[in-house]
């Protein structure tokens, strides 16, 4: 039953990511993003800390975990919006009438938009290394596992809401907007929550994404046991058993 | 094929309740060719949508290709193609690979796919596209893509929700062709829904006409116009005659059709066999010293079996 179920996703995934293989360059501009990050924010960062201190060493360190989170949310949170063009169009109607398991639906589209990640990853940390950037691979790829199970959540969720949204398409991304950033930012992804006041230091412990960027930045600086990455890890499968219970109710009891 | 028994699905639309099927009771043997016929909203597509599992009956109960839609719904799936209304394949996305991918969803090995597929795109009048991006196929090449992607596995038994609408006539006919060559080859049971009347006419070899949710008629086409409609004959004539006309064929039910005009007034006269009632009619009125414009004799259409047995035409709706 799961080995049908693997197989499933394995094909969801792989006509998703077809668009990709016919048409690389679409990849290239997803590639630009991080970088510009990188490069215009990063030496802001390392501006704003004099020596880094408020960054525990280096600012590149501390930065770059938080740009690959933030590309897996911008990647994942947009699983709805191609699911959404496909509602519209009739072909997920086809494929939800093929005996394609609901849950392969879903996880094999969130897996798609995690596709370029790891491309996007690899990029971005071997630009950093020139400039300082420590690379430690087994732990980098014990982020990006975390990063994969968070994002399928994140995935699910936005296919959920495309769902929801199916006919109003302007819903779609008003809400995934309005929720990208504050969560982006209440995570202490881009600046540190430290000195921010309180009630934002309260709003990031109920935070999922806080938990995953915290471990995240632990595994890049190069430690694996510590309490702060296992708590990433249960972020992340919570993250990923909620979203793909909403989205699977959400499939079934929807009239597409 | 397909039994089921007391079928209904009913929608909860704010805080009113919309009953869209409300009990269908429908048998489909193996190798027919059935079609839904009904006006938009008659809850064709909702039948439609609980056969192939897509939706969950409110109540009642459906075996598809021997399997029940409830408990099973992937096995129905597997067994059936289904072919909705709008484009089935992704319009960002290559036309063979959109058509391997299909039959690998269907669990088919990859070989299996190619030849499938390969089959397919030959009888569809595909071949040669099969690199072109499918947001670039004509409005008749994609509906052709549906029937291969709706066929790849080779299922018994294929719905088809409104397959011609919007389609101009030459297209229709084409399609048509196909689905009837691809039935005759495979022996494939059919089930479709359209709100066309003369496709269910010509087309399928059983009408099921279909009202605010129930069945109101279920038979050929020619028994449903025999029984429920039956031939007509129109006559016209001067105005000031009209009185005299009507009541000469008062006992073949003779009433105005038009109201009076410059011509004359059109008087519409049920008859069995119009063709043949025609000379003994107008012998009758001439007899009688009635000057008869014009005289043209109607086999009736399916819209007037849905006109007999509801009051209202399909044809309003559109």
């Amino acid at each position: 039953m799961s080995m049908a179920i693997a197989l499933d996703v394995r094909n969801v995934w792989w006509r998703e990511t077809l668009t990709i293989v016919r048409d690389p360059f679409s990849l290239i501009f997803s590639l630009l993003q991080p970088l510009v990050f990188l490069g215009l924010f990063g030496p802001l960062l390392s501006g704003l800390a004099g020596n880094g201190e408020l960054f525990g060493g280096s600012s590149l360190q501390w930065f770059l975990p938080g740009v690959v989170v933030m590309i897996t949310m911008f990647g994942t949170s947009m699983t709805g919006a191609n699911l959404q063009f496909e509602i519209m169009t009739g072909a997920f109607e086809r494929m939800l009438a093929t005996p394609l398991s609901r849950t392969s639906l879903m996880v094999g589209r969130a897996l798609k938009e995690l596709t370029p990640l790891v491309v996007q990853a690899l990029i971005v940390t071997l630009v950093a290394i020139p400039f300082g950037f420590v690379l430690y691979p087994l732990h980098v790829l014990v982020g990006l596992l975390m990063l994969g199970i968070f994002g399928v959540g994140v995935g699910a969720l936005s296919y959920a809401l495309a769902i929801a949204a199916r006919k109003t398409e302007w819903i779609f991304w008003a809400v995934q907007q309005s929720l990208l950033f504050p969560l982006l930012i209440l995570s202490g992804m881009m600046l540190p929550l430290e000195t921010g006041p309180g009630w934002m230091q309260v709003a990031s412990k109920v935070n999922p994404l806080t938990y995953i960027v915290d471990a995240e930045r632990v595994l890049f600086s190069g430690t694996l046991a510590s309490p702060t990455v296992a708590w990433g890890f249960v972020a992340a499968v919570v993250t990923a058993a909620v979203g793909l219970f909403v989205g699977i109710r959400s499939i079934r009891t929807a009239t597409i | 094929m397909i039994h089921t028994d007391a079928l209904a699905r009913t929608f909860t639309v704010g805080k009113e309740r919309v009953e869209a099927v409300r009990g269908i009771d429908l048998d489909v043997a193996e190798g027919e060719l059935v079609a839904f016929l009904g006006p938009n909203g008659a809850g064709k597509s909702t039948t439609l949508r609980m056969l192939t599992s897509l939706l969950p009956p409110t109540s009642g109960t459906a075996q598809v290709a021997g399997i029940d839609v409830v408990a099973e719904p992937a096995e129905v799936r597997r067994r059936i193609g289904y072919i909705g209304q709008k484009d089935g394949a992704g319009h960002n996305y290559r036309v063979w690979d959109e058509l391997l991918m299909q039959g690998r969803f269907y669990g088919m090995s990859k070989a299996d796919a190619v030849a499938s597929g390969s089959e397919l795109l030959a009888s569809l009048d595909l071949e040669g596209l099969r690199t072109r991006k499918v947001s670039s196929l004509s409005g008749g090449q994609k509906r052709r893509l549906d029937i291969a992607l709706g066929l790849i596995h080779k299922p018994g038994l294929l719905f088809l929700d409104e397959p011609s609408t919007g389609m101009d006539p030459q297209n229709r006919a084409n399609l048509w062709e196909h689905i009837l060559r691809i039935r005759e080859e495979r022996g494939t049971t059919i089930l479709l829904t359209t709100h066309y009347l003369d496709e269910a006419d010509q087309m399928a070899e059983r009408v099921v006409i279909v009202d605010h949710g129930r069945i109101i008629a279920d038979d050929t086409a020619d028994a449903l116009k025999r029984k429920q409609a039956g031939d007509r004959l129109t006559v016209v004539v001067r105005p000031d005659q009209a009185d005299t006309a009507q009541t000469l064929l008062a006992t073949e039910g003779a009433e105005p059709a038009s109201r009076p005009d410059a011509d004359g007034v059109a008087l519409s006269v049920r008859v069995e066999a119009a063709s043949h009632a025609m000379p003994g009619v107008l012998e009758r009125l001439r007899a009688a010293g009635v000057d008869v414009v014009a005289a043209s004799a109607h086999r009736p259409t399916l819209d007037d079996v849905f006109l007999n047995l509801t009051g209202r035409s399909l044809r309003e709706g559109e």
